[in-house]
């Protein structure tokens, strides 16, 4: 049982995602001059819902409640800006990798002292090193301090000196994105269904028992920290290029906290809950801000609302709409 | 290699926890394909004795040795794949895996590695295969696909046995395998326990003296962290001091 969704909640979720899909088709039917507009802010939505992704492979899989997570977003988003040469574009086939395998080496040394704690603790040194990897960008010379940097040239995919994709192209890079959604989604659920998701997957309900069974839990959450931090890389990477500018604030605990929220949102553990989480929470804050600039408020009203009503988020409703009794873990 | 004729043995294996010395230099021997119980009145030390065997806390003195080697400071884990395997006095399953899939995480432990991340964990027929196997074996086998946390408490402790038995040990170290199971349950329990007693190495902290009776052929008595004493069922029994401290006048449980 540990593989597929029911079928009813697999239909549903194809049908999402052909919606989001054929946006460029119905965007400009609908919302005519507001449509680029919502083109990118579609975009950073699937870019937060890959954060929120691999944030759940700590969080709703193995149970470490990370709230310095952001910490490796903002990493992969200045490894973009530093790897960038300043007025020519960066070869993707060689910067996306650096990226993720500098952040992956940055999250395997963080995770190698975090996984050491457990509870409240491990939450606090998450974000303690979160904080640590804010100050360092928001002080140090390396790229812009507290002002940020640009990344002035977007960078190019290329095969044999042709341009496959134009990420200059608003509608490529949204294609690009869902891409990158989807593929982080099913490499996400192949994990899980393998030996080293099972084991992470009892970590998460019964730590003890998966270590009186003979597996060192320490090593697999640190596998799992590792791959959620180069995930968390990606996206990073992925909205620096988006946006052509990082920030500090990239890295900060704010930041860490809004994707713990659309992770818990969406329902923890679920992988599609926290891509849903995603698109609930920046929706809202979308749909509120332009009704109220106190849009908080009502903001701060809708979560406590979900929450509430919902303990195992919207993913749970779903879940038990489309008749799942017992998930394992996942 | 030393001679001993033991295949797992302790030798003066202490546990102090601050002042309180738990188990106090407690020497015991199980041999190979041998039915041996622990007992003793609670508190005697037997669960903490059970911990310090399988690593699941360290020694504060003494050893532990199997086949030979000495395992004192290996963690659980590692302890775990030397073929010891235990179960634990309160159930200790994954309530939201199913019964199947409780028992194929544990014959997972039988890869080199479960660092395994793009073949699915279904796709190891062995595994299952082990997994099905300690199910049927423990009675289980109409369960498999119910979730573990909906089954009753019996059939909880009967999957701690299966799961157990899924990572295929040489030795098992049951920790109160009969705690809080109606008659019924216990006298299902007994006969998988006897069942087992004639394959592997088992070891057994129980209470239940008419169990401990039908499933052992040696028991070693502790009382107040002590080994008072170790023998074969009829030499305990008759035992004036193991009477006097623990059995009372006949042969009565608790």
């Amino acid at each position: 049982m540990t593989g597929g969704l029911p079928k009813r909640l697999t239909l549903i979720l194809l049908v999402l995602l052909a919606a989001l899909a054929l946006f460029p088709v119905w965007g400009p039917l609908a919302f005519a001059a507001k449509y680029a507009f919502l083109l990118q802010k579609l975009t950073g939505i699937m870019i937060l819902a890959i954060l929120a992704m691999s944030l759940d492979l700590l969080v709703g899989i193995a149970g470490l409640v990370s709230l310095g997570h952001a910490a490796f977003f903002g990493l992969g988003g200045y490894m973009l800006a530093i790897l960038s040469p300043q007025y020519e574009a960066a070869n993707l086939w060689v910067v996306l990798p650096a990226t993720m395998a500098a952040v992956a080496a940055v999250s395997a040394v963080v995770g190698f002292l975090a996984i050491r704690t457990a509870g409240i603790y491990f939450i606090m040194v998450t974000l303690a090193f979160g904080q640590m990897g804010y100050y360092f960008f928001n002080d140090s010379k390396l790229a812009g301090g507290s002002d940020g940097a640009y990344i002035y040239v977007k960078p190019v995919v290329e095969a044999f000196g042709t341009t496959l994709v134009n990420l200059d192209s608003k509608q490529s890079f949204f294609f690009v994105v869902l891409g990158a959604l989807v593929a982080v989604y099913l490499l996400l659920r192949v994990v899980l269904a393998s030996p080293f998701g099972r084991v992470l997957a009892a970590i998460g309900v019964n730590e003890g028992r998966v270590r009186g069974l003979g597996f060192d839990p320490m090593a697999y959450k640190l596998v799992a920290f590792t791959i959620a931090g180069a995930l968390a890389g990606l996206a990073g990477f992925l909205a620096a290029s988006q946006y052509g500018f990082v920030s500090p604030a990239m890295l900060g605990w704010h930041q860490s906290g809004h994707v713990l929220v659309m992770v818990i949102l969406g329902g923890m553990g679920t992988l599609f809950g926290p891509i849903l989480g995603a698109f609930i929470l920046e929706l809202a804050h979308f749909g509120l801000e332009a009704v109220t600039e106190h849009w908080l408020l009502p903001m701060g009203v809708l979560v406590i609302a979900i929450v509430l009503a919902l303990p195992k988020g919207v993913a749970g409703l779903l879940l038990q709409w489309c008749g799942k009794k017992g998930e394992g873990g996942q | 290699m030393s001679v001993s004729p033991f295949l797992f043995e302790t030798k003066e294996l202490t546990k102090a926890f601050g002042g309180l010395i738990a188990v106090n230099q407690v020497s015991i021997g199980f041999k190979e394909r041998e039915a041996h119980a622990i007992i003793g009145p609670n508190g005697a030390g037997k669960s903490t004795f059970v911990n310090l065997l399988t690593g699941h806390l360290p020694a504060s003195g003494g050893h532990v040795m199997f086949r030979g080697a000495d395992i004192t400071r290996l963690p659980a884990h590692k302890v775990a794949r030397l073929g010891i395997g235990r179960s634990y006095q309160k159930t200790n399953v994954f309530p939201t895996f199913t019964c199947f899939e409780n028992c194929r995480l544990a014959a997972q432990s039988r890869l080199s590695t479960s660092m395994r991340f793009l073949r699915p964990a279904a796709a190891y027929r062995d595994i299952s295969a082990m997994a099905s196997e300690a199910l049927e074996r423990a009675g289980l086998a109409a369960k498999a696909g119910r979730v573990a946390g909906t089954m009753s408490y019996g059939e909880q402790r009967q999957l701690e046995i299966a799961m157990v038995l899924a990572t295929a040990p040489q030795v098992l170290v049951l920790d109160e395998p009969l705690a809080g199971m109606g008659k019924e349950e216990s006298e299902g329990m007994v006969r998988l326990l006897q069942d087992l007693a004639r394959a592997y190495t088992l070891i057994l902290i129980e209470h239940d003296m008419d169990a401990v009776f039908a499933i052992a052929r040696v028991l070693s008595v502790m009382v107040n962290g002590t080994l008072l004493e170790s023998g074969p069922l009829e030499q305990i029994r008759a035992s004036k001091a193991v009477q006097d401290a623990y059995l009372g006048d006949g042969a009565e449980a608790y």
